[in-house]
């Protein structure tokens, strides 16, 4: 049995209270668990609670029913919050809400600062940060100057540098151009397999989630789905009744087993579905 | 031809130590009835060229003449380019404004003067357009919907204007799937119903060939590439040298064509995929 990252109890959460007529109940009644050095990819649309389940995670949002725990610590426990946020840092949307530094290298010190850490130790984390996302060479540059896919590498390192052992993060390649997309996912690769992060990823690119170990789809603030990318996809009719896509060669390997031909339903990549045609 | 773009070039913060060429020497001519995919990694230049089109920018040279009109010219044709013309932002949303989804969208037509029942009339229609009921949000807040309603909203805006031409800046950035997929079946309706030339921005290679009849590749302020889109999308070399790709269906024919199986590879949707392989693999069973 592996190592417990985030264990989430029977948790509940509601946006205003019960009666009023904003009240909402964003996630309800989730159980599930992440474990230390997994890759989990949590997909549904806009609306079934993904980004308020991540919230959770880190105590940003504090149950409503339910409890969570992160390394063990209950989120509810206020006098721990500052270690629970540093085992489990969070990197939101929109790159520029993030970014409070005028240089590159500021900003990635900004969180090491805050927990009093002495400063060449700093400077080790920041270093080793921005080599980890490959922005060495833009540690003295401007942010605002950066692209989109740049900026959000550096609101990484950001989180990296308060050394985290968990990254929440919440569709992070949400506003960035395909390349900016790949870089993202690419330093997420690195980070879980080379760091040894627990890397949480929220999106709703399903072309994304092909490379997670687990992928959890919600939906009205359950959890409807849960498995291996392969499991997952297999399921294409239920995945768009849902809302959400399928890369377009598992698309067509769907497609093309209706029509009676011996295709495996699990194909993901291009590569994998020249070889079995 | 309703817009004509002649030796346009445009340069940002001219004069100082900051100025940097947008455009560079574009021409290019649009035609009444076209479906124009433009594409360009993030600083091609695709932005800047969509804001000539109805003279929110003005060339630093060359022209750009919305039907017959120059948008460098009188100024008073300033107002008539841009009902022509209507322009989606990125994230137009943002825009919204009014207290209410009916007087948001009606802001454009009561500013052109027309009667009470008129803007009604454009009101009704431009939410049928983008599939909004007129009976059931006209009262409502814009800011009590979902992202991709409110997104709609903002396009209804536009289109309650009556352009001769739309252009949307990435319409589908941030949505969801089924966001996406209702606005992009907006576009494709509107299109085929409506009497309307589309420019769409996008960084989607899918949706890009699933709607448009031709694609505009924009790179270093220069058009790079010009073509119908099946034409566009045989070039994977050329694009992907622009930091560009193919749909990722044409990528599998391709590929599969090229281990020995002579299908058609310039397929460019799933639909097209998914015949092709079933009339090739039924004929080599036959065998």
């Amino acid at each position: 049995m592996s190592e417990e990252m985030i264990r989430i109890e029977d948790v509940t959460y509601e946006y205003g209270s019960y009666g009023e007529a904003n009240y909402l109940v964003a996630v309800s009644n989730v159980t599930m668990q992440v474990n230390k050095g997994e890759y989990l990819v949590i997909l549904g649309h806009n609306g079934s609670g993904k980004s308020t389940l991540a919230k959770l995670m880190n105590g940003l949002l504090v149950p409503t029913k339910g409890d969570v725990f992160v390394n063990g610590i209950n989120t509810k426990d206020k006098e721990r919050i500052w270690d629970i946020r540093k085992t489990a840092g969070m990197v939101f949307q929109n790159p520029d809400n993030q970014i409070v530094a005028t240089i590159v290298e500021e900003d990635v010190a900004f969180g090491p600062e805050n927990l009093g850490i002495p400063p060449d130790e700093i400077r080790r984390r920041v270093d080793k940060a921005l080599e980890i996302v490959e922005m060495s060479e833009y540690k003295k540059h401007a942010p605002h100057l950066l692209s989109g896919g740049q900026k959000q590498r550096v609101a990484i390192a950001g989180i990296l540098a308060m050394n985290p052992e968990c990254i929440i993060l919440d569709e992070p390649t949400a506003m960035l151009d395909p390349v900016g997309r790949r870089e993202i996912i690419s330093t997420l690769r690195k980070l879980n397999s080379q760091e040894k992060k627990t890397i949480i990823h929220i999106t709703h690119h399903m072309d994304e989630a092909v490379e997670a170990d687990r992928i959890i789809v919600m939906e009205k603030g359950r959890i409807v789905m849960e498995g291996t990318p392969k499991e997952i996809f297999c399921q294409v009719d239920k995945i768009k009744k849902l809302g959400l896509d399928v890369p377009q060669v598992t698309e067509l390997a769907y497609e093309l087993r209706k029509e009676g031909f011996d295709v495996p339903c699990d194909v993901l990549t291009v590569e994998e579905l020249v070889n079995v045609l | 031809m309703i817009i004509k773009i002649e030796d346009l070039s445009y340069i940002y913060n001219q004069n100082t130590p900051f100025e940097m060429k947008a455009l560079d020497n574009v021409n290019l001519v649009i035609n009444e009835g076209e479906f124009i995919g433009l594409i360009g990694h993030t600083g091609s230049g695709k932005s800047t060229l969509v804001q000539h089109l109805n003279g929110l920018i003005r060339p630093t040279s060359g022209r750009v003449i919305v039907d017959g009109m120059d948008t460098s010219g009188d100024k008073k044709n300033l107002l008539k380019i841009r009902q022509k013309v209507g322009l989606v932002f990125q994230y137009p949303e943002h825009q919204l404004f009014e207290e209410t989804i009916y007087k948001d969208i009606a802001f454009g037509p009561i500013n052109l003067g027309l009667n009470e029942e008129e803007v009604q009339q454009r009101v009704k229609k431009a939410m049928e357009s983008v599939g909004l009921s007129y009976e059931k949000l006209k009262d409502r807040s814009p800011f009590e919907l979902s992202g991709g309603q409110k997104r709609r909203v903002a396009i209804a805006g536009v289109l309650a204007m009556n352009p001769k031409v739309l252009i949307l800046d990435e319409p589908t950035a941030g949505l969801d799937p089924r966001g996406r997929d209702e606005i992009l079946g907006e576009l494709k309706k509107l299109y085929e119903e409506e009497n309307i030339t589309i420019i769409l921005v996008s960084h989607s290679m899918e949706e890009i060939a699933m709607l448009v009849n031709r694609i505009i590749v924009m790179h270093k302020g220069k058009v790079a590439m010009d073509g119908k889109t099946r034409e566009v999308f045989k070039e994977k070399k050329k694009l992907e040298e622009l930091g560009l790709g193919i749909p990722q269906i044409t990528q599998f024919m391709r590929e599969y064509r090229m281990k020995g199986n002579p299908v058609d590879d310039t397929v460019i949707t799933v639909e097209e995929a998914k015949n092709e392989l079933i009339k090739y693999l039924r004929s080599k069973g036959n065998d």
